[in-house]
């Protein structure tokens, strides 16, 4: 077998696929490249007018993007969290749709780092973080070590997952000699990239509000929270509109486990704000500021409770088994989790953390019109990518996308450019 | 017993480049050095480096350049120089609280000194207006305070700018290593390597760092012509700049900008490590704090009550 002519068969191959598709197909593609282009638009205006476009100031200079940065690496951490049971316990419906969640873990990286660079002031020094050609202060800052895990996760899962679709599309099964072992490692990377991240704001003495050794499980069980809870929703858009079949079992069994990961997630909130409000020191602010507002300085509030609010909405639908069953209950409460620990960490980590300053003047943040536009770019361009990767798994995975050399499946070539 | 040793390697070598095939390993060897000292060149040599890795030349080279660069754009004569830090100076600042009246001329000297942005505007010193019953208190602390009369009533003033903490957050933090403390004591930052992710500014505890939103500008006639290149040189939008106790004065044996400017004298500085100076008369006979001691920055910026 030509290798080459293999791998020129699947890049033409999933040109084909990536190019067919029904009207609704190309209306999210359509809207998703509509985003990206007014994303780009308002970064090349941010990059010539600098970050003064954005609402970030010296009083909170972090803001929307480094939320979303951080809210990301919990969901590409989650995805893979999927893993455990699948090749841990060898559990069979779970262990089809892996290859899902390390698509999104993969979508969800890139957008971590595109998020990272609309942040940095000097985006034309990037590689001055490179180690080598730049000078990468490692070990001591931990956003050297972030940078490092970030991309050794990423590398890890599009590993993964390129050889299990490329094999798949060969006719092949994987080699579980590098797969397993991979995969096997990036459970605790998963678990590692969100720790490392936690830490990034956790070392820090200046600012109360992150200084908790609490943050890195509470980051973990937020995120085991909101990465599944776009998975699921995904698993079901794959199952409505194509004939992936993915057993009732896995959904629910998933709802349940993140059903456990809220609860840990409130409970420590509830940790951390016992502790803050009953000791009722100077450190109080932070969490004021976030829960009930500053005298007029009250921005946040809704947020606020809002992020609660939807937190315990998902929480008490998931631990009822007749309701995670129920499909318009089961949605609900996917997307009350993802928006509920969107906010807590786009909203409720980075800004309350800066907010009052370190010599406490009140700045208040909101992020600009132009902060959204970029943000809403970087996501359209994730989302984007995310569907143009499942538009060739999917049939490689349903064996409708084969190499025609080798008819190892039933698939006709004619199924081969379905839809 | 040196004998063992040094056979041993002269055997060792001379079996490498044995009589056999003496011209392929030469050949080979003299292909890897090359190799090794070309990647060797590219790493070290090739591409702009952080300032304090430079050869002497580049280093001579990158400061004319930037002489040319601003002469042209503000039309004037700027020199810009790397005055090294003197040996056996460990320099510290203090601050008499309880002289200090609040009228920011401090912070207007800085900005003419140190050529900071006028607009947008940067002020690398705040002052902060505080209450005399609550003590030094940040969280009722004023920056914007704008009576009639400067001190007020019942109130008391706390100019803070970078601390110089010898414990600092800022440069353990920074993922470039854009920022480090220099012999002297004076934490700097590399204006050309900082890559404005501005972790240092999330470290800092007193709100020293500020970062370059938009583009900084002067206008002509103001510009300080005399620079520093780790100090008071104009910088760039999208990087971090701080106080550096006026490493373009300091270095040559003159008092920062501030203390110039006090006008009730409330500012001192001086060699920490020379016992007759007058900031170790401070440290050893006033009663001195530094600011948020519990968090362990360690500062070099001493406040004290003189009366
Ligand atoms: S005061 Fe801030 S900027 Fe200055 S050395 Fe300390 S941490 Fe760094
Ligand atoms: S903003 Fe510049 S000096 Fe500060 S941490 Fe980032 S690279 Fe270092």
């Amino acid at each position: 077998m030509n290798t080459f002519r293999l791998y020129s068969q699947f890049v033409t191959g999933s040109v084909r696929l990536v190019l067919q598709g029904n009207r609704a197909y190309w209306a999210w593609v359509a809207f998703l490249v509509a985003l990206v282009i007014s994303g780009g638009i308002a970064y090349t205006d941010q990059v010539r007018s600098g970050l003064v476009i954005t609402s970030m100031r010296d009083q909170v200079s972090w803001g929307f993007y480094i939320g979303n940065f951080t809210f990301l690496v919990g969901v590409a951490a989650a995805a893979v969290v999927l893993v455990i049971p699948a090749y841990v316990y060898d559990w069979k419906p779970i262990r089809e749709i892996v290859v899902y969640g390390e698509l999104l873990a993969v979508s969800a990286i890139i957008m971590c780092l595109l998020f990272v660079v609309v942040d940095i002031g000097r985006p034309d020094r990037f590689w001055h973080i490179l180690p080598i050609v730049g000078h990468l202060n490692f070990p001591r800052s931990l956003l050297a070590w972030d940078v490092l895990v970030l991309n050794l996760y990423f590398l890890v899962n599009i590993t993964v997952v390129t050889h299990i679709l490329y094999r798949a599309f060969s006719g092949r099964h994987y080699n579980s000699r590098i797969v397993v072992p991979l995969v096997l490692l990036s459970i605790p990377m998963a678990v590692g990239i969100h720790t490392v991240t936690a830490f990034l704001y956790n070392g820090l003495a200046a600012r109360p509000y992150w200084n908790s050794s609490i943050l890195a499980p509470q980051f973990l069980a937020s995120a085991f929270c909101a990465g599944p809870a776009i998975l699921l929703i995904v698993l079901q858009l794959l199952r409505r509109f194509t004939t992936f079949e993915i057993q009732d079992q896995a959904i629910s069994k998933i709802a349940e486990l993140m059903a456990y990961a809220m609860f840990l997630n409130l409970f420590l909130h509830g940790a951390e704000a016992f502790k803050e409000y009953y000791s009722d020191t100077e450190h109080l602010l932070f969490t004021r500021y976030w829960y009930s507002g500053l005298g007029v300085h009250r921005t946040l509030v809704p947020y606020a409770w809002s992020a609660v609010t939807l937190n315990v909405v998902a929480f008490v639908l998931f631990i009822i088994p007749r309701a995670r069953r129920h499909w318009i209950a089961l949605n609900v409460g996917c997307l009350a989790t993802y928006a509920g620990c969107y906010i807590e960490k786009g909203m409720g980590l980075i800004i309350p953390g800066l907010t009052p300053d370190a010599l406490g003047e009140i700045y208040e943040y909101y992020p600009s019109m132009n902060e959204l536009r970029v943000a809403a770019g970087v996501f359209a361009l994730g989302f984007l990518i995310f569907t143009l990767m499942l538009k060739v798994a999917v049939p490689i995975s349903l064996g409708e996308f084969l190499s025609q050399d080798e008819h190892v499946a039933p698939a006709p070539a004619a199924h081969a450019t379905a839809p | 017993m040196d004998r063992r040793v040094i056979p041993a390697a002269a055997v060792a070598a001379r079996e490498d480049v044995g009589p056999a095939k003496p011209s392929r390993v030469s050949r080979r060897e003299f292909g890897s050095c090359v190799a090794a000292a070309a990647a060797g060149w590219l790493m070290t040599a090739c591409g702009p480096r952080r300032l304090h890795e430079l050869s002497k030349d580049r280093l001579r080279a990158r400061l004319r350049d930037l002489e040319r660069e601003y002469s042209e754009r503000y039309a004037a004569p700027v020199t810009v120089t790397d005055t090294p830090a003197m040996p056996n100076v460990l320099f510290a600042y203090a601050l008499d609280i309880s002289r200090c009246v609040g009228c920011r001329r401090c912070v207007y000297a800085c900005v003419d000194e140190n050529n900071q942005s006028r607009d947008p505007q940067v002020h690398w010193i705040r002052v902060l207006q505080m209450d005399k019953d609550r003590g030094v208190d940040f969280t009722h602390a004023d920056p914007y305070y704008a009576p009639r009369e400067v001190p007020e009533e019942g109130h008391f003033y706390v100019p803070v700018a970078c601390q110089q903490c010898r414990n600092a957050p800022c440069t353990k933090v920074c993922p470039t290593g854009a920022t480090w403390t220099e012999p002297d004591g004076i934490v700097v930052i590399d204006y050309d390597w900082c890559i404005g992710c501005r972790y240092c500014m999330a470290a800092c505890p007193y709100g020293a760092r500020h970062f370059n939103w938009s583009e900084p500008s002067i206008p002509r006639g103001q510009l300080n012509a005399k620079t520093h290149v780790l100090g008071n040189r104009p910088r760039p939008k999208g990087v971090v700049e701080k106080c550096t106790f006026c490493i373009q004065r300091t270095r040559d044996g003159r008092y920062p900008a501030c203390v110039e400017a006090c006008p009730v004298g409330a500012r001192k500085f001086g060699n920490l490590l020379d016992p007759d100076s007058e900031i170790r008369y401070i440290i050893e006979h006033k009663r001195v704090l530094v600011l948020k001691e519990d968090i362990n920055t360690v500062p070099k910026f001493f406040y004290f009550y003189a009366t």
